[in-house]
């Protein structure tokens, strides 16, 4: 018998559970809903860490779920369960049908049941086996942390491997009906220096996405290099001064400012919050002529990169912000309904647990003309962020980001290291500041965290001017 | 399956794969929560989850982990099998034991476990609350992130050498953060959240008043220079530094070579010997209390720092055998297990002749300024080094007056704030994650305007 004439009570994960689903949307149809969709995810993660010349530990979980989203108008309710049998699916529908206190059955919304199965997953089924194993990412681990024992200032030495495999189906009541497999790994370093009273850190991050055998061609030599290097220059390092200055901002994770300061203002949640100040903002100019800015899901192993969305949909490439002009907001499902904004391919979730939001996937200003040297060379008196910490968007859009490695520049040329910067700012005041961009565009993979859990991302940029902005210190 | 059979069900699985010893910790919830915008429904969501984490040992003694959210029968025996084959790369330099005091009697709070009330109740007590805090000012236009919330759950440890401990409980939360705007300014936005036992033990009407008075409070904003001042944290953010710098205290982190102190740092001074800090996880405020840890060992006090000096560190089994000590009931079930504080108890201790009382936050005159809450801890924290960089909310106080700080963070190094308090007020505020007075600090870095 094919699997496709199975007639099953619950999901099966590499059969077709069509029937199944169809059956549930129907049922929440008929109930009364607007809208349904299901997103149901099967998992298997592992991650292991390296510390000093030691497996420290190795950390397997697996798990299953289902994410059932109904919606009446503008409103939705969303139940997330572990139970995947057709009982369990239809009492979350019918939870969710009551949450939203659906009692007007008689408008119905037409289901003409599923589409034609898209199944992006066929071609990555091998995957699971293509992974390295855990033994030969600890070996490869150990000769990385190695390689970070340089001098006796090095006090602490980690290396950590994380890989997420999820595969997922998702069908909806407009009918959607897809699956896909998604690979995730991920490869950090990290250092503290210590000598006497003085003590710094170094770390750097490496990921992506569908790529089986990227962990074995990382460069662990010239990464150990790299986070060994900051630290050093970093150890005996002045406190910044505090003041208003031009600053360079390295490529790669420098990018993280325009992700967190103005990327999440572009996301349709933020206008339906009221919390963006470019609302209306649409074909006018909020930036320097300079910057153009993408957000999108296709660069080929990136780790912002996806086939399909959570809601189904393939991601497309965003053009948000064109010579200064903004031009499109990141949408969702939700976002759309209430906002108006067509669907970008951005509807993400951590996992079934939480309801897809407009979420960014690899975002970035786009390259310029200018070298590195350019940029600096304009500068008499500023601050070079070479590598960038975390940071934080209040409620009102001001902005605040550590700088992990810092130097002054000094009559166009980089001079001392400094610590204890920090960018201080608020993204409409800021973006028509960068006013030159470099031609060096370079990507960094982080986890973006928000309204719909932690998702892979990427942030990037060429190195790019800010012509001044506040600069915290001591 | 509930607890009791869930502990059958892995002792009978790991008796078949020939798994003698092992240990689990689960929980299980369910969580209702609503959100709403300008009076209608926004999302209203409901959530079933189990999670499993489970350990066992190989018969060299290393210990392989695996967590998963399936507990069927296969699940299970799944879990076991992947456990069994990660305890290969156990770790062979820091062997870890159940807890030596994993059966001992544990204090069980009054449970004080509520029933729900459903996703209706939630969304009406909520829509009203959102109204209430529209009206309370004219510039007060929205309140962007709300949500009210009840959970239930139930957290379980068990072994094969017989422990088992379990209990369940349920909490409540509401948070209202407003956001007001005034001709020719800038938007303000600030909130609170009150925490119970259940929905009908929080304060709504103060939730209300709290999120409209902040609000209120840093309409009239200004920017401030950048200079050295004299500070008054609030509790809340005092227990935030306090908090994000608890590697100094955690045995954990001083053997992973991240922590300010080391194995010979207790009696260590570090502060004015008028402070006292306790980790309090039992404490009657504690609405989040859990009566033992993840690797069973029952929650209880501990003095952190006594008159100004590290008096205890906190430890789970494995550290607490390395440092020739017992657990203190802080531990997180992992394949390297965590070790974390509880609930932060900030003290005035006897010893406390060296303050300059007249520093009062109600009562006093000349400049000072008052941090409200410290913003990006993830960012603006290196605890490994001592230092931080954080943005806040609060005010500059004077000349009798005060004025809300429009953008400036404040920047210092752990070692020198703790040395340079000069005041620690009498009475104590609960917040969500403790218990402190206002704390007063010399001459610390704030970056505002230049």
């Amino acid at each position: 018998m094919l699997s496709s004439q199975i007639k099953s009570n619950e999901i099966v994960f590499g059969s077709c559970n069509k029937d199944l689903l169809e059956e549930i949307i129907f049922y929440g149809i008929g109930l009364g809903a607007d809208f349904v969709e299901i997103f149901i995810e099967n998992t298997d993660n592992s991650s292991v860490l390296a510390e000093e010349d030691f497996i420290t530990s190795v950390s397997p979980s697996f798990g299953r779920g289902a994410g059932i989203r109904i919606f009446k108008e503008k409103k939705d309710g969303f139940v997330s369960t572990n139970d995947l049998t057709k009982h369990g699916l239809m009492r979350s529908v019918s939870q969710a049908i009551e949450m939203l206190d659906i009692t007007d059955n008689k408008k119905r919304e037409v289901f003409n049941g599923l589409n034609k199965h898209k199944d992006y997953s066929l071609p990555k089924k091998k995957w699971i086996n293509e992974v390295p194993s855990i033994h030969e990412i600890s070996e490869k681990l150990l000769v990385s942390t190695k390689s970070l024992k340089k001098n006796n200032k090095i006090i602490t030495r980690k290396g950590s491997y994380s890989r997420n495999l999820q595969e997922v189906i998702i069908a909806s009541s407009d009918g959607t009906y897809a699956s896909d497999i998604r690979l995730y790994q991920t490869v950090g370093l990290n250092v503290i220096a210590s000598d006497a009273q003085y003590r710094s850190s170094g770390s750097r991050r490496f990921g992506s996405s569908g790529m089986p055998n990227e962990f074995r061609l990382w460069d662990h030599e010239k990464a150990a290099n790299d986070v060994f290097e900051s630290s050093m220059n970093m150890l005996y390092a002045d406190y910044v001064d505090a003041g208003q200055m031009p600053v360079v901002l390295a490529n790669k994770f420098g990018g993280v400012i325009f992700h967190e300061a103005c990327g999440h203002l572009l996301e349709t949640t933020q206008i339906e919050r009221g919390t963006t100040p470019f609302e209306n903002k649409l074909n006018e100019k909020i930036a320097h002529e300079s910057v153009t800015a993408i957000d999108e899901g296709i660069s080929e192993g990136s780790f912002g990169s996806l086939s399909v969305d959570d809601e189904g949909m393939e991601p497309e490439k965003s053009v948000l912000i064109k010579d200064g002009i903004l031009k499109k907001f990141i949408s969702d499902r939700a976002g759309e309904l209430r906002t108006g904004h067509k669907r970008t391919g951005s509807g993400r979730r951590q996992n079934y647990s939480f309801a897809a939001a407009s979420r960014m996937r690899n975002t970035y200003i786009a390259k310029g003309e200018h070298s590195k040297e350019d940029l600096i060379n304009s500068i008499s008196d500023g601050l070079y962020c070479k590598s960038m910490g975390g940071g934080s968007v209040g409620a009102t859009g001001q902005f605040n980001f550590a700088v992990e490695e810092g130097y002054l520049i000094k009559n166009g040329k980089l001079t001392s290291p400094v610590k204890g910067a920090t960018l201080i700012g608020e993204a409409k005041e800021v973006m028509p500041k960068i006013s030159m961009c470099g031609n060096d565009l370079e990507l960094a993979p982080g986890f973006c965290g928000s309204i719909s859990g932690s998702v892979n991302v990427t942030v990037g940029q060429p190195h790019i001017k800010v012509d001044s902005i506040t600069v915290g210190g001591r | 399956m509930n607890s009791k059979e869930i502990t059958a069900q892995i002792s009978k699985a790991a008796d078949f794969l020939n798994l003698k010893k092992w240990d689990y910790g689960a929980s299980f919830s369910n969580d209702y929560s609503v959100q709403v915008d300008k009076g209608e429904a926004k999302q209203l969501k409901a959530s079933q989850k189990q999670i499993l984490t489970l350990r066992v040992w190989n018969e060299s003694n290393l210990v392989g982990i695996t967590t998963t959210s399936d507990i069927s029968e296969s699940g299970i025996k799944k879990a076991l099998n992947q456990a069994n084959i990660a305890s290969d790369f156990g770790n062979k330099n820091e062997i870890t034991e159940f807890s030596p005091l994993a059966k001992d009697p544990i204090e069980v709070k009054d449970a004080k476990k509520r029933n729900p009330v459903g996703i209706k109740k939630l969304l009406t007590i909520l829509r009203e609350a959102e109204v209430k805090l529209l009206e309370s000012h004219e510039s007060i236009k929205s309140v962007p992130y709300n949500g009210l919330s009840e959970s239930f759950y139930e957290r379980v440890y068990a072994n094969s050498d017989g422990a088992f401990r379990s209990y369940t409980k349920s909490q409540a939360a509401l948070y209202l953060y407003a956001r007001a705007e005034e001709k020719n300014k800038k938007p303000r936005s600030s909130g609170s959240v009150k925490l119970g036992y259940g929905v009908e033990d929080i304060d709504i009407e103060s939730c209300i008043k709290d999120a409209s008075n902040k609000t209120i409070s840093h309409l009239n904003y200004s920017s401030i220079k950048t200079d050295k001042y004299l500070i008054c944290f609030s509790p809340e953010s005092f227990l935030t530094i306090i908090n994000a710098f608890s590697s100094m205290f955690n045995a954990r982190s001083i053997l992973d070579g991240v922590s300010l102190s080391n194995k010979n740092s207790i009696g260590e001074k570090l502060s004015t010997e008028a402070l006292n800090i306790y980790d309090d996880g039992l404490h009657e405020e504690n609405i989040s209390s859990s009566p033992f840890d993840g690797e069973g060992t029952p929650t209880k006090r501990l003095c952190l720092i006594n008159k100004g000096r590290i008096e205890n560190f906190i430890h789970s089994e494995s550290t607490a055998r390395i440092f020739k000590t017992i657990p203190t009931g802080h531990a997180g079930l992992g394949s390297k297990v965590s070790v974390s504080p509880d609930w932060i108890v900030v003290e005035k201790s006897e010893e406390n002749s060296d303050l300059k009382i007249s520093l009062d936050h109600s009562t006093y005159e000349k400049e000072f300024v008052y941090i409200e809450e410290l913003n990006a801890i993830h960012a603006g924290v290196r605890a490994s080094q001592g230092s931080f960089s954080l943005p806040f909310d609060g005010w500059l106080y004077k000349n009798g007056k005060k004025i809300s700080i429009e953008s400036a963070t404040v920047a210092g190094d752990i070692k020198y704030l703790l040395k340079n308090i000069v005041n620690i007020e009498s009475s104590q505020e609960v917040t969500t994650s403790g218990i402190s007075p206002h704390i007063w600090v010399d001459k610390l870095s704030i970056t505002g305007d230049t």
